[in-house]
């Protein structure tokens, strides 16, 4: 194939799983803005002004980037893990792996659509989030660059769950087990400042607790780890993940025999 | 005439032990419509899968118009269209993206993939289905939108496993002539089934794969050439108070008017009936007891080599 023709598969792979979560959006892109306008209410409307200030902003503003990273980070990965998995299921990953598409092209596809999936949730939070504070930007840069490599990783994280999975089970497993808690405790509701010194250096080990902090640095200007490790890291795992979701494709884990 | 596909010293040994192809040479010639028969578990589908890249060697190597599978892998798998046993394509999308996405996975720019998925899905009777979720056509016409979808890269070798299982016999009969058809133009064919008969219409090699060996690789011809006997059913005009002894063949009652005969291939079928007249006894009709094919494949099978008696 020469790249004129990759170039069209992968765009074929790109469309096939953006329509995938389009024709579903009821089930795709509906519930997580549900869930996070509920957030907005409850702790940042509610619960929010008896808080009072964090990091010298008020609790919703200091919530609001955390919630959008939640929602890209989730809905990028569920996409990748129950779409790999359901074309592994129904065994239509064949109609690529009998195709002249090399793998790359078939995880970059895959992570496309993950990371449309992730940034479409997350500009309709935002939008709702709107409803309740007017948005604050310090650095458009720093918060579109880190939400891309956000959804990028876990959208590669979600495809290593995919290969994987053997059963339905086991793509609900690792976010539910992993994902959720690492997520909650990676300072969406809160800075690590507030917490003991031992809590403070055991959040350090939680990857995305610089990917919540570097893209509320976008929003709000202010963040507990530098940015350059935030960076550093980001873009580390994405590199490991890569080469990794690579080489099981090429060894056919869980879809050659 | 070229070589569609060449595989030398084929072998494959899945993880927990089995053994499932022991060295399997085989030459398919351009434009052929060449037939691979065999048991379940006879090694078949692990053939066609790694024929189509599904299932990874462990032995041999494998050739499409010259690309070795291997090492020039892309020029490979771009010379083949496969029809899986089994149904493969997301239930939850709608043919003419199915057909057109496939196209797409080869190179094929949008518009044009559109194009040649309306002409497979009208060739194959499912252009009025085209925006209807997959999971929601009958058998029949999820077989024939595979047939579609692995026809839109145009490949120069379609590999069908089983692809007329489960279809009514109006479908089937169909399905035979549309791939009359692409093989008349120049498209190589292999045809795995289960209906012999399907193999006996339509392929002009077979070869017969059993235990992951090759027991036999021939013409179709010589092949039914080489069976000695046949069994044929006799439908009498009145029944019949007792079985007569013939002098050339052996007959064996099957109910009061229906007699089964055995018929030497070197014996004129005419000493039968001159017999038969000899003892007053009128026949309406006469039919084949099974396909000759299945005799044969039966025999094959059964002695477990190529070289056993056929009878």
């Amino acid at each position: 194939m020469n790249t004129g023709e990759k170039l069209i598969a992968l765009k074929a792979i790109v469309t096939k799983e953006i329509l995938r979560f389009s024709r579903i959006w009821i089930q795709t892109v509906l519930p997580p803005v549900i869930t996070t306008a509920l957030y907005f209410i409850i702790f940042g409307n509610l619960i929010g002004p008896r808080i009072g200030e964090m990091d010298g902003f008020g609790y919703m503003e200091f919530i609001i980037p955390g919630l959008i990273m939640m929602a890209v980070i989730t809905n990028s990965y569920a996409n990748v893990v129950s779409s790999f998995y359901g074309s592994k299921f129904q065994r239509h990953i064949e109609e690529m792996l009998i195709s002249p598409v090399p793998n790359y092209i078939i995880l970059i596809g895959y992570v496309s659509g993950g990371v449309a999936r992730g940034l479409t949730v997350g500009v309709a939070v935002t939008v709702v989030s709107l409803v309740f504070h007017p948005l604050n930007i310090h650095s458009l840069w720093v918060m579109f660059s880190m939400i891309i490599l956000t959804a990028i990783l876990f959208s590669l994280a979600g495809l290593i769950n995919g290969v994987y999975a053997k059963s339905f089970d086991d793509i609900s497993i690792i976010p539910t087990f992993v994902l959720t808690p690492l997520t909650y405790l990676g300072g969406i509701f809160y800075s690590i400042s507030m917490l003991p010194e031992f809590w403070q250096q055991l959040s350090l080990a939680n990857p995305i607790l610089y990917m919540v902090n570097a893209f509320r640095y976008g929003f709000l200007g202010v963040s507990d780890i530098s940015l350059l490790t935030s960076y550093a890291i980001s873009i580390g795992f994405i590199i490991a993940l890569y080469v990794f979701s690579l080489y099981l494709l090429r060894k056919g884990h869980g879809i050659r025999t | 005439m070229a070589a569609a596909l060449t595989i030398q010293d084929l072998g494959k040994t899945y993880k927990g032990g089995v053994t499932a192809l022991k060295g399997v040479n085989l030459e398919v010639a351009e434009g052929d419509f060449f037939g691979l028969l065999g048991p379940n578990g006879a090694g078949k589908t692990t053939l066609i899968g790694i024929l189509s890249s599904l299932v990874n060697k462990s032995a041999g190597s494998v050739s499409i118009f010259g690309h070795d599978l291997g090492s020039d892998t892309a020029a490979a798998k771009a010379c083949i269209g496969l029809v899986p046993q089994e149904f493969n394509f997301n239930m939850f999308e709608p043919p003419i993206e199915i057909v057109a996405n496939q196209a797409g996975y080869y190179g094929i720019e949008r518009s044009e993939a559109f194009r040649r998925a309306e002409q497979k899905l009208r060739k194959l009777d499912l252009w009025d289905k085209r925006q209807v979720m997959s999971r929601t056509l009958s058998g029949g016409m999820k077989r024939r939108l595979m047939i579609a979808r692995a026809l839109v890269n145009e490949p120069k070798l379609l590999i069908l496993d089983e692809p007329t299982a489960g279809v009514d016999i109006e479908i089937r009969r169909s399905m035979w002539k549309f791939l009359r058809e692409i093989n008349d133009a120049g498209t190589t064919i292999i045809l795995t089934t289960h209906y012999l008969e399907e193999a006996e219409s339509l392929c002009r090699n077979i070869a017969i794969i059993d235990k992951g060996e090759l027991i036999e690789n021939t013409s179709t011809r010589k092949l039914l050439n080489s069976l000695k006997k046949e069994t044929f059913v006799l439908d009498l005009e009145a029944p019949l108070a007792e079985l007569p002894q013939l002098k050339t063949h052996k007959l064996k009652r099957v109910d009061d008017q229906t007699v089964e005969a055995d018929i030497c291939r070197d014996d004129p079928i005419n000493t039968l009936f001159t017999e038969l007249n000899a003892h007053g006894i009128k026949v309406l009709s006469m039919r084949n007891k099974t396909n000759r094919l299945e005799e044969l494949f039966m025999n094959l099978v059964e002695n477990g080599n190529g070289n056993g008696a056929i009878t």
